[in-house]
């Protein structure tokens, strides 16, 4: 637990100032603090969290927010497959686990150097459960400060912005070929051009998937290495 | 349907999406996972990511208002200050903070 608890402490920081971001957000747009906390408990993924509110104020369809959803979390795929060995330790705990893999989770439990004697399944454990205590409370007490100083945090949504120009500068430096990140950027401001700025998320994420089986081959020739993927543990 | 049951069918769908998504190579591809979802998987971030920055700046008008010149300032910060520090955290708050004084002042 010990050893758990240290290594969650960088995750600590992150969770809780991007959680509060999340919380002013949410607050922001007319919820109470108690959806906030509801949704870092329930849904509890970092830039979905994001997303949703977004979808939300938009009125956004139920279907939209489904495929936004998958689209923005398969990565997760990833992480359980990476798992799926090293959690046959886990007994009752193993749902809440694999509930919990995020990111950022991901990132302390795929390898882990523990001390002699501590227990794995102890450790991965606690680091899940300490990872989600401070993103609820990162999330709650955001959206509490919010409402409680009662100040309309003007442009504070461009936190969303701000962090997905973040995860996309980390990705870009990490990656040799850019072509699904050009892919992203160009099939959605054609949508966007084509269908509008309310209507243009289904039709780009079609043309995604499909402009990126269509490039499959030029994707693969170049860059084939699935430790890559490793280092998005940060993204969230 | 009322706020109140939109807001809670939303979070709903958000959870079981995203919980479902998680649970699926643990219950499914226990052992053998299809190609094409690992390439997807594989290839689907980084051009998630960059519709998602689209997303975020989709109601800019270039004709009227600040003509999105403080989102222009905010991004490119952002960005310069991330590729200098690498910073998550820094490279956010200075390009939040720098957009809510641009658009006071633009």
């Amino acid at each position: 637990m010990k050893q758990a608890w240290i290594a969650s402490l960088p995750v600590m920081a992150g969770y809780v100032v991007l959680g509060i971001g999340f919380g002013i957000i949410l607050n922001n747009n007319g919820y109470s603090w108690i959806w906030s906390t509801v949704m870092a408990i329930t849904i509890y993924a970092g830039s979905m969290q994001y997303v949703t509110a977004n979808l939300l104020a938009k009125g956004a369809s139920l279907l939209a927010v489904a495929l936004m959803t998958l689209m923005v979390n398969l990565r997760h795929i990833f992480y359980g497959i990476t798992m799926l060995e090293d959690y046959k330790v886990a007994g009752k705990e193993k749902p809440y686990l694999i509930f919990a893999l995020t990111d950022e989770t991901f990132s302390l439990v795929c390898s882990p150097k523990l001390e002699e004697g501590v227990s794995k399944r102890g450790y991965y454990f606690w680091v899940s459960l300490f990872n989600q205590l401070y993103w609820i409370f990162g999330c709650t007490i955001g959206s509490i400060l919010a409402s409680a100083v009662n100040f309309q945090f003007k442009g504070v949504d461009f936190s969303m912005t701000a962090l997905f120009v973040v995860i996309f500068v980390e990705q870009w430096e990490s990656q040799k070929n850019h072509l699904p990140a050009i892919t992203g950027v160009c099939a959605s401001v054609i949508c966007l051009l084509l269908f509008g700025s309310s209507d243009f998320l289904i039709p780009a994420m079609i043309l995604i998937t499909v402009l990126l089986f269509v490039e499959k081959r030029w994707i693969l020739s170049e860059s084939d290495d699935k430790t890559r993927k490793n280092q998005e543990g940060e993204s969230e | 349907m009322s706020a109140f049951q939109y807001t809670l069918a939303v979070v709903a769908v958000v959870s079981l999406v995203t919980g479902a998504i998680r649970f699926s190579p643990f219950l499914i591809f226990r052992k053998k996972t299809p190609g094409f979802v690992l390439y997807l998987g594989k290839v689907l971030p980084f051009a998630i990511i960059g519709m998602l920055v689209v997303y975020c700046l989709k109601d800019i008008n270039f004709l009227q208002g600040s003509r999105g010149i403080p989102e222009a300032i905010a991004v490119l910060a952002t960005a310069l200050i991330h590729k200098w520090k690498h910073n998550t955290l820094l490279s956010i708050l200075i390009g939040t903070i720098l957009y809510m004084i641009a658009i006071i002042y633009l």
